[in-house]
């Protein structure tokens, strides 16, 4: 039977594993090869890199860390932030890694999804899709570009449909409401977009205790689940988390 | 050397890496003469099956050659159903026709009731079948990385199978060819055992 993933999440700026809250105020937590080979070590089943940082210089040590993450890691390990041209796909393929994540620029072009799933096939591509409900109590859900500062104009479901038939091999899909916060994943907003296509869905955005990944893996019909805090500041490992899940009938990889 | 075919079916960055830790040596050949030098041949690969017309006639019968010398060959994911004779992905393409029996797609609505989500990515579990040296030392139930829509049926020469919706062959094996529908390289130290289990069989 087909395991649920547990992902965990490197936002890197600056070659240094940092993270916010609701999508700002940043702290540091390590060394992304060091956090990278402890979670592989406790049995994470896939990593992403999430560069936060934009400039050209910065760009360059990502191929770095992409390079010092990928070394001695044997499992699946995807890339995004600022990818934005099938050259930047390039890169971080080069570099080692074993998806790109794309957002922002697969909003404003979406041919580019279709573009690289040629070149690389679409196991290859992974659309991440930020997005906050309308109203709290709203069961509409509102695409957002530019690391949540910009409206798409896109409904989150609809979109996700879109990318999946221009290639996307996988939607990562943010919760900007609870990013950060702990307070648990946006299950509803899973679970709608994760019925509407057929490729899987990974949920993100607001884990903070065991139960919440047992929520969106059932009321979120989530096929993985991506968090960040909780495993840097070590409130939580992975194999805990995992043995948990499966005492509840969730099937993980041990 | 283990020659490992670049066909252009994605990227062979992560299987140079896994051989690369075993110790393995891997050279990509340039063209079909250069397989000459290999003590085993493998085909990667991801994606779909029309990339396979990459591998022409020339390609075609240098693996064959070296096969029928006696070099073992190994498929990987894509590599592994091009083993086969045919796939429903691209009916009007040929296999190798090393192993009998034709690939299809995962979640036909008669075979597979259950809906389960294809394309089929992530983690899942091996039943092994029966003893073979691709999986040795490998314990059965191991979890291994899968990305793909379309698989290779069961037949005499499948050594583990994998369920999702419907069981498929997930490891074939026939004397000195021998395949996974998973990718070992992305499997961790399972995938690894793997990768140098054919790396034993080449000597």
């Amino acid at each position: 039977m087909l395991s649920k993933r547990i992902i965990a999440c490197l936002d890197v700026r600056n070659g240094q594993v940092v993270k916010g809250i609701n999508f700002g105020g940043l702290r540091s937590a390590g060394d992304p090869a060091e956090l990278a080979r402890r979670y592989n070590a406790e049995g994470i089943d896939e990593l992403v890199i999430l560069d936060i940082t934009a400039t050209i210089e910065a760009r360059r040590a990502l191929a770095d860390t992409i390079r010092a993450v990928a070394r001695e890691l044997f499992i699946p390990l995807a890339v995004g932030g600022g990818i934005r041209t099938e050259a930047d796909a390039a890169a971080a393929v080069e570099a080692g890694a074993d998806k790109v994540s794309l957002n922002t620029a697969a909003i404003a072009d979406p041919a580019l999804i279709t573009r690289i799933a040629e070149r690389y096939g679409s196991q290859a591509v992974v659309v991440a899709i930020d997005a906050k409900r309308a109203a709290p109590d709203s069961d509409r859900f509102a695409v957002f570009a530019r690391s949540g500062q910009a409206d798409a104009s896109l409904d989150a479901v609809a979109w996700a449909r879109e990318a999946e038939s221009r290639g996307a091999g996988e939607i990562l899909l943010t919760s900007i409401d609870r990013d950060g916060t702990k307070a648990g994943f946006d299950c509803a907003m899973t679970s709608a977009v994760s019925s509407a296509v057929s490729i899987p869905v990974i949920a993100s955005g607001g884990a903070g205790g065991l139960d919440h990944f047992v929520d969106v893996f059932t009321t979120g019909k989530a096929d993985a689940a991506l968090a960040a805090s909780i495993f840097h500041y070590a409130e939580t490992s992975v194999r805990g988390l995992k043995t948990y899940l499966r005492e509840r009938g969730i099937p993980v990889r041990l | 050397m283990i020659a490992l075919i670049d066909y252009n079916a994605g990227n062979l960055t992560s299987v140079k890496k896994a051989l690369a830790t075993i110790g393995a040596e891997v050279f990509v050949p340039d063209t079909p003469g250069d397989l000459e030098n290999a003590a085993g041949i493998i085909v990667p690969g991801v994606g779909h099956f029309g990339a396979t017309r990459a591998l022409d006639q020339p390609w075609v019968d240098a693996i064959l050659a070296r096969v029928g010398e006696g070099r073992p060959l190994f498929g990987i994911c894509l590599g592994m159903q091009w083993l086969f004779e045919s796939s429903d992905e691209s009916p009007e393409l040929s296999g190798l026709g090393l192993l009998a029996g034709r690939c299809y797609r995962l979640g036909n609505p008669q075979s597979n009731p259950q809906s389960v989500k294809v394309p089929h990515v992530g983690w899942n579990s091996l039943a092994i079948q029966r003893e073979a040296s691709i999986v040795d030392q490998v314990a059965n139930d191991s979890q291994v990385y899968f990305t793909h829509s379309y698989v290779a049926p069961i037949t005499g020469d499948t050594v583990a199978t994998t369920e999702h919706g419907e069981a498929f062959a997930a490891v074939v094996q026939r004397g000195h060819i021998s395949g996974v529908q998973f990718h070992p390289e992305k499997s961790g130290d399972v995938g690894l055992r793997i990768l140098r289990n054919f790396v034993e069989l080449a000597g």
